[in-house]
Protein backbone atom coordinates (compact mmCIF):
# COMPACT_ATOMS: atom_id res chain seq x y z
CA UNK A 1 0.00 0.00 0.00
CA UNK A 2 3.15 2.31 0.51
CA UNK A 3 4.56 3.99 -2.19
CA UNK A 4 7.44 4.81 0.09
CA UNK A 5 9.63 2.82 2.14
CA UNK A 6 9.36 5.10 4.97
CA UNK A 7 6.35 4.25 7.98
CA UNK A 8 3.46 6.65 8.18
CA UNK A 9 1.79 7.43 11.31
CA UNK A 10 -0.76 5.27 10.15
CA UNK A 11 1.59 2.32 10.56
CA UNK A 12 0.29 0.49 14.21
CA UNK A 13 3.85 -0.16 14.94
CA UNK A 14 4.70 3.54 15.37
CA UNK A 15 1.44 4.74 17.86
CA UNK A 16 3.66 3.94 20.80
CA UNK A 17 6.49 6.31 19.22
CA UNK A 18 3.73 8.93 18.14
CA UNK A 19 2.41 8.98 21.59
CA UNK A 20 5.58 9.90 23.52
CA UNK A 21 5.18 12.87 21.72
CA UNK A 22 2.24 14.55 23.02
CA UNK A 23 2.12 17.05 25.51
CA UNK A 24 1.77 15.48 29.23
CA UNK A 25 0.30 18.25 31.59
CA UNK A 26 0.18 15.69 34.81
CA UNK A 27 3.42 14.03 34.60
CA UNK A 28 6.29 15.08 37.14
CA UNK A 29 8.50 16.07 35.25
CA UNK A 30 5.82 18.52 33.54
CA UNK A 31 4.83 19.91 37.13
CA UNK A 32 8.59 19.96 38.31
CA UNK A 33 9.08 22.21 35.57
CA UNK A 34 6.25 24.63 36.24
CA UNK A 35 7.09 24.63 39.93
CA UNK A 36 10.10 26.21 39.56
CA UNK A 37 9.88 28.05 36.84
CA UNK A 38 7.15 30.15 39.78
CA UNK A 39 9.84 29.65 42.09
CA UNK A 40 12.60 31.71 40.03
CA UNK A 41 10.15 34.37 38.67
CA UNK A 42 9.29 34.79 43.28
CA UNK A 43 12.52 35.08 43.80
CA UNK A 44 13.32 37.27 41.09
CA UNK A 45 10.48 39.64 42.19
CA UNK A 46 11.70 39.58 45.78
CA UNK A 47 14.85 40.48 44.26
CA UNK A 48 13.65 43.78 43.16
CA UNK A 49 11.64 44.50 46.37
CA UNK A 50 14.67 46.26 47.86
CA UNK A 51 15.64 48.51 44.91
CA UNK A 52 11.75 49.41 43.90
CA UNK A 53 11.06 50.33 48.34
CA UNK A 54 14.44 52.07 48.24
CA UNK A 55 13.81 54.57 45.08
CA UNK A 56 10.04 54.93 46.65
CA UNK A 57 11.01 55.90 50.27
CA UNK A 58 13.66 58.01 49.02
CA UNK A 59 11.20 60.06 46.36
CA UNK A 60 8.42 60.30 48.67
CA UNK A 61 10.65 61.59 51.96
CA UNK A 62 13.18 63.93 49.78
CA UNK A 63 11.40 64.68 46.67
CA UNK A 64 9.51 67.57 48.00
CA UNK A 65 12.41 69.40 49.15
CA UNK A 66 13.53 68.72 45.51
CA UNK A 67 14.68 72.26 43.95
CA UNK A 68 17.45 74.10 42.99
CA UNK A 69 18.02 76.16 46.72
CA UNK A 70 19.58 72.56 48.08
CA UNK A 71 22.46 73.42 45.35
CA UNK A 72 22.87 76.99 46.00
CA UNK A 73 22.46 77.21 50.09
CA UNK A 74 24.56 76.14 52.67
CA UNK A 75 22.64 74.12 55.66
CA UNK A 76 20.65 75.55 57.96
CA UNK A 77 21.11 75.91 61.99
CA UNK A 78 19.25 73.23 63.94
CA UNK A 79 15.19 74.85 63.71
CA UNK A 80 16.09 76.99 61.20
CA UNK A 81 13.80 76.77 57.77
CA UNK A 82 14.98 75.96 54.59
CA UNK A 83 18.61 76.07 53.36
CA UNK A 84 20.18 73.27 50.86
CA UNK A 85 23.81 71.36 51.12
CA UNK A 86 25.36 73.33 47.87
CA UNK A 87 28.71 72.51 49.78
CA UNK A 88 28.66 69.01 50.79
CA UNK A 89 27.15 68.52 47.05
CA UNK A 90 30.62 69.93 45.74
CA UNK A 91 32.09 68.50 48.32
CA UNK A 92 31.08 65.08 47.09
CA UNK A 93 32.13 65.83 43.62
CA UNK A 94 35.41 67.00 44.73
CA UNK A 95 36.50 64.03 47.28
CA UNK A 96 35.21 61.34 44.21
CA UNK A 97 37.20 63.38 41.80
CA UNK A 98 40.15 63.72 43.72
CA UNK A 99 39.88 59.49 44.56
CA UNK A 100 39.35 59.33 40.27
CA UNK A 101 41.54 60.79 39.69
CA UNK A 102 44.01 59.10 41.41
CA UNK A 103 42.25 55.37 40.69
CA UNK A 104 41.27 55.66 38.03
CA UNK A 105 45.10 55.67 36.09
CA UNK A 106 46.44 53.54 38.46
CA UNK A 107 43.62 51.23 38.09
CA UNK A 108 44.08 50.89 34.22
CA UNK A 109 47.48 50.94 33.90
CA UNK A 110 47.58 48.26 36.60
CA UNK A 111 45.08 46.01 34.82
CA UNK A 112 47.53 46.90 31.54
CA UNK A 113 50.58 45.44 33.15
CA UNK A 114 48.46 42.72 34.60
CA UNK A 115 47.15 41.63 31.26
CA UNK A 116 49.29 42.41 28.54
CA UNK A 117 52.75 42.30 30.41
CA UNK A 118 53.10 39.85 33.18
CA UNK A 119 49.91 37.91 32.41
CA UNK A 120 50.50 34.21 33.55
CA UNK A 121 53.57 35.39 35.78
CA UNK A 122 53.92 34.40 39.93
CA UNK A 123 53.84 38.66 40.30
CA UNK A 124 50.60 39.20 38.23
CA UNK A 125 48.69 36.15 40.10
CA UNK A 126 49.82 37.63 43.54
CA UNK A 127 49.11 41.41 42.40
CA UNK A 128 45.16 39.78 41.10
CA UNK A 129 45.21 37.89 44.12
CA UNK A 130 45.76 41.12 46.91
CA UNK A 131 43.45 43.18 44.43
CA UNK A 132 40.42 40.68 45.33
CA UNK A 133 41.68 41.24 48.84
CA UNK A 134 41.35 44.75 49.08
CA UNK A 135 38.40 44.65 47.35
CA UNK A 136 36.86 43.02 50.34
CA UNK A 137 38.36 45.42 52.58
CA UNK A 138 35.69 46.97 54.79
CA UNK A 139 34.86 50.73 53.75
CA UNK A 140 35.98 51.46 57.67
CA UNK A 141 39.05 49.85 57.50
CA UNK A 142 39.99 51.79 54.46
CA UNK A 143 38.98 55.00 56.36
CA UNK A 144 41.40 53.97 59.17
CA UNK A 145 43.91 53.47 56.67
CA UNK A 146 43.20 56.60 55.15
CA UNK A 147 43.26 58.86 58.65
CA UNK A 148 46.57 57.60 60.00
CA UNK A 149 47.99 58.06 56.14
CA UNK A 150 47.02 61.44 55.27
CA UNK A 151 44.91 62.85 57.85
CA UNK A 152 47.95 62.48 60.99
CA UNK A 153 50.86 63.26 58.55
CA UNK A 154 49.11 66.47 56.71
CA UNK A 155 47.93 67.65 60.34
CA UNK A 156 44.15 67.74 59.75
CA UNK A 157 40.94 66.24 57.95
CA UNK A 158 40.50 67.53 54.05
CA UNK A 159 39.00 66.70 51.13
CA UNK A 160 42.68 65.23 49.97
CA UNK A 161 42.49 62.34 52.55
CA UNK A 162 38.47 61.95 51.89
CA UNK A 163 39.27 61.53 47.84
CA UNK A 164 42.52 59.17 49.13
CA UNK A 165 40.18 56.92 50.85
CA UNK A 166 37.91 56.92 47.96
CA UNK A 167 40.54 56.02 46.12
CA UNK A 168 41.84 52.90 47.90
CA UNK A 169 38.01 51.93 47.80
CA UNK A 170 37.69 52.18 43.89
CA UNK A 171 41.29 51.06 42.69
CA UNK A 172 40.04 47.16 43.55
CA UNK A 173 36.73 47.76 41.25
CA UNK A 174 39.09 49.58 38.38
CA UNK A 175 41.85 46.89 38.14
CA UNK A 176 39.74 43.84 38.33
CA UNK A 177 36.79 44.94 35.64
CA UNK A 178 39.93 46.43 33.64
CA UNK A 179 41.73 43.37 33.49
CA UNK A 180 38.65 41.12 32.69
CA UNK A 181 37.61 43.41 29.96
CA UNK A 182 41.63 43.56 28.87
CA UNK A 183 41.05 39.90 28.79
CA UNK A 184 38.35 39.46 27.02
CA UNK A 185 40.08 41.47 23.55
CA UNK A 186 40.58 38.32 20.98
CA UNK A 187 44.29 37.08 20.70
CA UNK A 188 43.96 37.82 16.90
CA UNK A 189 43.91 41.15 17.43
CA UNK A 190 47.58 41.64 19.43
CA UNK A 191 48.77 38.88 16.64
CA UNK A 192 47.56 41.28 13.55
CA UNK A 193 49.54 44.41 15.46
CA UNK A 194 52.59 42.26 16.37
CA UNK A 195 52.80 40.71 12.73
CA UNK A 196 52.68 44.34 11.41
CA UNK A 197 55.41 45.46 13.39
CA UNK A 198 53.87 47.30 16.42
CA UNK A 199 55.90 47.36 19.65
CA UNK A 200 54.24 46.11 22.42
CA UNK A 201 53.37 49.57 23.79
CA UNK A 202 51.60 50.24 20.02
CA UNK A 203 49.98 46.78 20.33
CA UNK A 204 48.56 48.22 23.78
CA UNK A 205 47.77 51.67 22.92
CA UNK A 206 46.80 51.70 19.77
CA UNK A 207 44.85 47.84 19.25
CA UNK A 208 44.08 46.38 22.85
CA UNK A 209 43.09 49.70 24.75
CA UNK A 210 40.57 51.12 22.28
CA UNK A 211 38.98 47.64 21.78
CA UNK A 212 38.79 47.04 25.75
CA UNK A 213 37.52 50.55 26.45
CA UNK A 214 34.00 50.39 26.38
CA UNK A 215 33.91 47.84 29.72
CA UNK A 216 36.52 49.47 31.44
CA UNK A 217 34.26 52.81 31.12
CA UNK A 218 31.94 50.42 33.44
CA UNK A 219 34.24 49.25 35.41
CA UNK A 220 35.23 52.86 36.15
CA UNK A 221 31.32 54.03 36.26
CA UNK A 222 30.73 51.40 38.63
CA UNK A 223 33.49 52.40 40.89
CA UNK A 224 32.71 55.85 40.50
CA UNK A 225 29.21 55.28 41.59
CA UNK A 226 30.12 53.16 44.91
CA UNK A 227 32.74 55.57 45.93
CA UNK A 228 30.19 58.61 45.73
CA UNK A 229 27.78 56.55 48.26
CA UNK A 230 30.25 56.08 50.80
CA UNK A 231 30.17 57.19 54.19
CA UNK A 232 32.49 55.32 56.73
CA UNK A 233 35.48 56.72 55.05
CA UNK A 234 34.88 59.91 54.82
CA UNK A 235 33.77 60.39 58.28
CA UNK A 236 36.97 60.86 59.57
CA UNK A 237 38.92 62.08 56.76
CA UNK A 238 37.26 64.39 54.93
CA UNK A 239 35.08 65.25 58.15
CA UNK A 240 32.56 67.84 57.60
CA UNK A 241 32.39 71.47 57.25
CA UNK A 242 29.17 73.48 57.27
CA UNK A 243 30.80 76.39 54.81
CA UNK A 244 31.75 76.68 51.47
CA UNK A 245 34.94 74.88 50.92
CA UNK A 246 37.91 76.75 50.61
CA UNK A 247 40.31 74.27 49.41
CA UNK A 248 41.26 70.58 49.07
CA UNK A 249 43.20 70.71 52.64
CA UNK A 250 40.46 71.93 54.76
CA UNK A 251 37.80 69.64 56.40
CA UNK A 252 35.16 69.34 53.54
CA UNK A 253 31.31 68.58 53.41
CA UNK A 254 29.99 65.90 51.73
CA UNK A 255 26.40 64.16 50.70
CA UNK A 256 27.11 61.16 52.49
CA UNK A 257 27.98 62.58 55.86
CA UNK A 258 25.34 65.36 55.72
CA UNK A 259 22.97 62.22 55.19
CA UNK A 260 24.68 60.37 58.33
CA UNK A 261 24.58 63.53 60.07
CA UNK A 262 21.08 65.06 59.68
CA UNK A 263 18.99 61.66 59.55
CA UNK A 264 19.50 60.88 63.63
CA UNK A 265 18.91 64.76 64.36
CA UNK A 266 15.24 65.30 65.77
CA UNK A 267 14.96 68.58 63.47
CA UNK A 268 12.53 68.05 60.78
CA UNK A 269 14.13 70.49 58.70
CA UNK A 270 17.61 68.58 58.70
CA UNK A 271 15.64 65.18 58.30
CA UNK A 272 14.00 66.61 54.87
CA UNK A 273 17.63 67.46 53.98
CA UNK A 274 18.43 63.98 54.87
CA UNK A 275 16.10 62.29 52.74
CA UNK A 276 16.71 65.16 50.00
CA UNK A 277 20.24 64.09 49.97
CA UNK A 278 19.92 60.24 49.66
CA UNK A 279 17.56 61.26 46.72
CA UNK A 280 20.37 63.31 44.87
CA UNK A 281 22.94 60.31 45.73
CA UNK A 282 21.22 57.78 44.36
CA UNK A 283 19.88 59.70 41.51
CA UNK A 284 23.69 60.77 40.53
CA UNK A 285 24.76 56.97 41.11
CA UNK A 286 21.52 56.31 38.76
CA UNK A 287 22.81 58.82 36.22
CA UNK A 288 26.23 57.32 35.85
CA UNK A 289 25.48 54.21 35.79
CA UNK A 290 22.99 54.86 32.49
CA UNK A 291 25.49 57.66 31.39
CA UNK A 292 28.14 54.64 31.31
CA UNK A 293 25.62 51.81 28.96
CA UNK A 294 25.12 54.46 26.66
CA UNK A 295 28.46 54.91 26.26
CA UNK A 296 28.92 51.27 25.69
CA UNK A 297 26.21 50.76 23.74
CA UNK A 298 27.04 54.02 20.94
CA UNK A 299 30.57 52.13 20.39
CA UNK B 1 66.91 11.42 3.74
CA UNK B 2 66.06 15.02 3.61
CA UNK B 3 66.97 16.58 0.36
CA UNK B 4 66.76 20.27 -0.41
CA UNK B 5 67.74 23.97 -1.34
CA UNK B 6 66.73 22.38 -4.83
CA UNK B 7 65.88 26.39 -6.46
CA UNK B 8 68.87 27.63 -7.64
CA UNK B 9 68.09 31.15 -7.36
CA UNK B 10 69.75 33.33 -4.92
CA UNK B 11 67.74 32.59 -2.10
CA UNK B 12 65.64 35.40 -0.04
CA UNK B 13 65.16 33.56 3.09
CA UNK B 14 67.00 30.29 4.15
CA UNK B 15 67.18 28.30 6.82
CA UNK B 16 69.90 26.05 7.99
CA UNK B 17 69.81 22.89 10.46
CA UNK B 18 66.96 24.82 12.19
CA UNK B 19 65.49 22.65 15.32
CA UNK B 20 62.58 24.22 16.87
CA UNK B 21 61.46 23.53 20.57
CA UNK B 22 58.60 24.75 22.85
CA UNK B 23 60.54 24.02 26.27
CA UNK B 24 62.14 20.86 25.76
CA UNK B 25 59.69 19.29 23.27
CA UNK B 26 61.21 19.43 19.74
CA UNK B 27 58.78 20.46 17.31
CA UNK B 28 60.51 20.53 14.67
CA UNK B 29 63.85 19.60 13.10
CA UNK B 30 66.91 20.06 11.20
CA UNK B 31 64.44 22.64 8.82
CA UNK B 32 66.96 23.41 5.46
CA UNK B 33 65.42 25.37 3.40
CA UNK B 34 65.87 28.28 0.86
CA UNK B 35 62.79 30.34 -0.48
CA UNK B 36 63.72 31.49 -3.66
CA UNK B 37 62.56 35.41 -4.18
CA UNK B 38 59.40 36.73 -6.34
CA UNK B 39 58.13 33.26 -6.05
CA UNK B 40 55.42 31.72 -4.36
CA UNK B 41 56.65 28.29 -2.24
CA UNK B 42 53.76 26.23 -0.45
CA UNK B 43 54.29 24.44 2.34
CA UNK B 44 52.15 21.32 2.86
CA UNK B 45 51.42 18.15 4.74
CA UNK B 46 49.47 16.76 7.25
CA UNK B 47 48.25 18.69 10.81
CA UNK B 48 51.03 18.97 13.38
CA UNK B 49 53.69 18.68 11.23
CA UNK B 50 55.22 22.17 12.07
CA UNK B 51 54.45 24.11 8.61
CA UNK B 52 52.76 26.88 10.90
CA UNK B 53 55.76 26.95 13.27
CA UNK B 54 58.88 27.51 10.75
CA UNK B 55 56.29 30.04 8.67
CA UNK B 56 55.90 32.21 12.22
CA UNK B 57 60.00 31.94 13.31
CA UNK B 58 60.65 33.58 9.57
CA UNK B 59 59.33 36.62 11.14
CA UNK B 60 59.99 36.01 14.68
CA UNK B 61 56.19 36.17 15.59
CA UNK B 62 57.06 32.85 17.45
CA UNK B 63 59.23 35.10 19.66
CA UNK B 64 55.49 35.96 21.46
CA UNK B 65 55.75 32.36 22.96
CA UNK B 66 57.35 32.43 26.40
CA UNK B 67 59.07 28.70 25.81
CA UNK B 68 59.91 28.84 22.34
CA UNK B 69 63.81 28.38 21.07
CA UNK B 70 65.38 27.87 18.06
CA UNK B 71 68.84 26.72 17.46
CA UNK B 72 70.37 26.60 13.76
CA UNK B 73 70.46 29.24 11.18
CA UNK B 74 67.15 31.38 10.04
CA UNK B 75 68.89 34.30 7.23
CA UNK B 76 67.32 36.94 5.73
CA UNK B 77 69.30 38.28 2.53
CA UNK B 78 72.21 36.10 4.21
CA UNK B 79 71.35 38.01 7.70
CA UNK B 80 71.02 35.86 10.77
CA UNK B 81 67.56 36.95 11.92
CA UNK B 82 68.10 35.88 15.29
CA UNK B 83 71.25 37.78 15.88
CA UNK B 84 71.17 39.61 19.22
CA UNK B 85 71.43 42.70 17.19
CA UNK B 86 68.14 41.97 15.21
CA UNK B 87 64.74 43.93 16.40
CA UNK B 88 61.59 42.03 15.94
CA UNK B 89 59.93 44.43 15.98
CA UNK B 90 62.00 45.87 12.51
CA UNK B 91 62.03 41.53 11.11
CA UNK B 92 57.74 41.78 11.59
CA UNK B 93 58.02 44.89 9.30
CA UNK B 94 60.26 43.84 6.17
CA UNK B 95 58.55 40.40 6.20
CA UNK B 96 54.73 40.66 7.25
CA UNK B 97 51.86 38.28 7.58
CA UNK B 98 48.58 37.23 6.55
CA UNK B 99 46.84 34.68 9.77
CA UNK B 100 44.27 31.59 9.01
CA UNK B 101 41.77 33.55 10.10
CA UNK B 102 40.69 36.96 9.00
CA UNK B 103 41.65 39.53 11.50
CA UNK B 104 41.02 43.04 10.79
CA UNK B 105 41.03 45.51 13.33
CA UNK B 106 38.04 46.75 15.08
CA UNK B 107 38.52 50.07 13.28
CA UNK B 108 37.25 51.45 9.81
CA UNK B 109 38.79 49.59 6.45
CA UNK B 110 40.63 53.17 6.19
CA UNK B 111 42.55 52.71 9.49
CA UNK B 112 43.09 49.06 9.14
CA UNK B 113 45.04 49.97 6.09
CA UNK B 114 46.61 53.01 7.31
CA UNK B 115 47.42 50.91 11.19
CA UNK B 116 50.40 49.82 9.76
CA UNK B 117 52.17 53.25 8.09
CA UNK B 118 50.98 54.97 11.35
CA UNK B 119 53.46 53.12 13.31
CA UNK B 120 56.61 53.96 11.42
CA UNK B 121 54.77 57.62 10.70
CA UNK B 122 54.82 57.10 7.20
CA UNK B 123 55.37 60.66 6.11
CA UNK B 124 54.19 60.51 2.34
CA UNK B 125 50.19 60.37 1.04
CA UNK B 126 47.83 58.43 3.41
CA UNK B 127 45.00 58.30 0.92
CA UNK B 128 47.40 57.48 -1.92
CA UNK B 129 49.08 54.80 0.12
CA UNK B 130 45.61 53.07 1.15
CA UNK B 131 43.80 53.02 -2.48
CA UNK B 132 47.46 51.40 -3.79
CA UNK B 133 47.39 48.74 -1.06
CA UNK B 134 43.44 48.07 -1.27
CA UNK B 135 44.11 47.84 -5.14
CA UNK B 136 47.07 45.65 -4.85
CA UNK B 137 44.73 43.00 -2.90
CA UNK B 138 41.82 43.90 -5.79
CA UNK B 139 39.57 44.98 -2.74
CA UNK B 140 39.59 48.68 -4.41
CA UNK B 141 36.51 48.63 -6.30
CA UNK B 142 34.77 46.98 -3.47
CA UNK B 143 35.04 49.14 -0.77
CA UNK B 144 36.13 52.70 -2.32
CA UNK B 145 32.76 53.91 -1.29
CA UNK B 146 32.32 52.69 2.33
CA UNK B 147 36.55 53.02 3.55
CA UNK B 148 34.99 54.69 6.90
CA UNK B 149 33.20 51.40 7.75
CA UNK B 150 34.18 48.87 9.70
CA UNK B 151 36.51 46.14 8.61
CA UNK B 152 34.48 44.13 10.40
CA UNK B 153 31.26 44.60 8.30
CA UNK B 154 32.99 42.80 5.86
CA UNK B 155 32.08 38.96 4.64
CA UNK B 156 34.98 36.44 5.04
CA UNK B 157 37.10 36.82 1.66
CA UNK B 158 36.99 40.33 2.00
CA UNK B 159 38.69 40.41 5.22
CA UNK B 160 40.94 38.33 4.46
CA UNK B 161 41.68 40.42 1.15
CA UNK B 162 41.74 43.46 3.59
CA UNK B 163 43.98 41.95 6.17
CA UNK B 164 46.79 40.75 2.89
CA UNK B 165 45.90 44.82 1.74
CA UNK B 166 47.38 46.08 5.67
CA UNK B 167 50.50 43.50 4.89
CA UNK B 168 50.91 45.39 1.78
CA UNK B 169 50.70 48.82 3.02
CA UNK B 170 53.85 48.37 4.95
CA UNK B 171 55.64 47.45 1.86
CA UNK B 172 57.22 44.76 3.06
CA UNK B 173 59.42 42.12 0.94
CA UNK B 174 58.27 39.03 1.98
CA UNK B 175 54.37 37.90 3.14
CA UNK B 176 53.83 34.77 5.20
CA UNK B 177 50.24 33.43 5.14
CA UNK B 178 49.23 31.13 7.43
CA UNK B 179 46.16 28.90 5.44
CA UNK B 180 44.81 32.11 4.50
CA UNK B 181 41.71 30.46 2.59
CA UNK B 182 41.54 27.77 5.10
CA UNK B 183 38.19 29.97 6.55
CA UNK B 184 36.83 31.29 2.87
CA UNK B 185 34.54 29.89 0.41
CA UNK B 186 35.58 28.65 -2.71
CA UNK B 187 35.23 31.64 -4.75
CA UNK B 188 36.98 33.86 -1.87
CA UNK B 189 39.55 31.24 -2.65
CA UNK B 190 40.33 31.92 -6.34
CA UNK B 191 40.44 35.30 -5.48
CA UNK B 192 43.16 35.18 -3.14
CA UNK B 193 44.93 32.64 -5.70
CA UNK B 194 44.64 35.07 -8.70
CA UNK B 195 45.75 37.82 -5.99
CA UNK B 196 48.86 35.44 -5.00
CA UNK B 197 50.16 35.40 -8.60
CA UNK B 198 49.74 39.25 -9.28
CA UNK B 199 51.18 39.95 -5.58
CA UNK B 200 54.57 37.71 -6.67
CA UNK B 201 55.67 40.44 -9.36
CA UNK B 202 56.67 42.50 -6.50
CA UNK B 203 56.63 40.26 -3.57
CA UNK B 204 58.10 36.67 -2.00
CA UNK B 205 55.56 34.66 -0.91
CA UNK B 206 55.46 31.86 1.57
CA UNK B 207 52.29 29.99 2.15
CA UNK B 208 50.86 27.15 4.19
CA UNK B 209 47.93 25.42 3.02
CA UNK B 210 46.39 22.41 3.48
CA UNK B 211 44.63 22.35 0.52
CA UNK B 212 47.10 20.29 -2.03
CA UNK B 213 45.17 21.47 -5.42
CA UNK B 214 46.04 25.28 -4.54
CA UNK B 215 49.20 24.44 -3.68
CA UNK B 216 49.81 22.76 -7.24
CA UNK B 217 48.03 25.55 -8.32
CA UNK B 218 49.34 28.66 -7.13
CA UNK B 219 52.74 27.79 -5.85
CA UNK B 220 55.98 27.52 -7.69
CA UNK B 221 57.83 25.47 -5.44
CA UNK B 222 56.25 23.34 -2.59
CA UNK B 223 57.62 21.81 0.83
CA UNK B 224 56.59 18.54 1.96
CA UNK B 225 56.60 18.56 6.12
CA UNK B 226 55.93 15.31 7.71
CA UNK B 227 55.80 14.33 11.58
CA UNK B 228 56.84 11.09 12.90
CA UNK B 229 56.37 10.24 16.90
CA UNK B 230 59.73 9.63 18.55
CA UNK B 231 60.41 9.34 22.47
CA UNK B 232 60.14 13.18 22.56
CA UNK B 233 56.53 14.06 20.91
CA UNK B 234 55.60 14.53 17.87
CA UNK B 235 58.34 15.95 15.90
CA UNK B 236 57.79 17.50 12.41
CA UNK B 237 60.46 17.70 9.66
CA UNK B 238 60.71 18.90 5.79
CA UNK B 239 60.27 15.23 3.85
CA UNK B 240 61.14 16.56 0.02
CA UNK B 241 61.04 20.42 -1.03
CA UNK B 242 61.79 21.27 -4.69
CA UNK B 243 59.41 22.63 -7.82
CA UNK B 244 55.97 22.26 -7.26
CA UNK B 245 55.52 20.20 -10.17
CA UNK B 246 58.18 17.77 -9.74
CA UNK B 247 56.55 17.09 -6.06
CA UNK B 248 53.24 16.83 -7.22
CA UNK B 249 54.35 14.39 -10.18
CA UNK B 250 57.44 12.84 -9.59
CA UNK B 251 58.11 13.10 -5.87
CA UNK B 252 61.41 11.25 -5.05
CA UNK B 253 59.97 10.03 -1.48
CA UNK B 254 57.33 7.62 -0.93
CA UNK B 255 56.06 9.79 1.97
CA UNK B 256 55.41 12.53 -0.47
CA UNK B 257 54.18 10.49 -3.05
CA UNK B 258 51.82 8.69 -0.74
CA UNK B 259 50.28 12.44 0.34
CA UNK B 260 49.84 13.86 -2.90
CA UNK B 261 48.06 11.47 -3.89
CA UNK B 262 45.65 11.58 -1.27
CA UNK B 263 47.03 8.09 0.23
CA UNK B 264 47.19 9.82 3.88
CA UNK B 265 47.42 13.25 5.55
Amino acid sequence: MNSTPFPTPEDSSNQGLINRLKRQPSSPRTLFNTVMTVIVFVCAAIAIVPLVAVLWYVLEKGGSRLSLELFTQLPPPPNALGGGFGNAFIGTLMTVGIGSAIAIPCGILAAIFLSEFAAGTRLANWIGFLTNVLSGVPSIVVGVFAYSMVVLTMGGFSAIAGGFALAVLMLPIIVRTATESLALVPQEARQAAVGLGATRFQTVARVVLPAALPPILTGVMLAVARASGETAPLIFTALFNNFWPKGVSEPIATLSVLVYNFATTPYKNQQELAAAGSLILVLMVTIASIGSRLIVKRK
Amino acid sequence: MVTSSHPQIQPILSSKDANIYYGNFLAVRDVTIDIPKNSITAFIGPSGCGKSTVLRCFNRLNDLIKTFKMRGRMNYHGQDLYSPEIDPVAVRRQIGMVFQKPNPFPKSIYDNIAFGPRLVNYKGDMDELVERSLRGSALWDEVKDKLNESGLALSGGQQQRLCIARAIAMQPDVILMDEPCSALDPISTLKVEDLLQELKEKYTIVIVTHNMQQASRASDYTAFFNVEQTDRGRTGHIVEYDRTEVIFQNPQQQATQSYVSGRFG
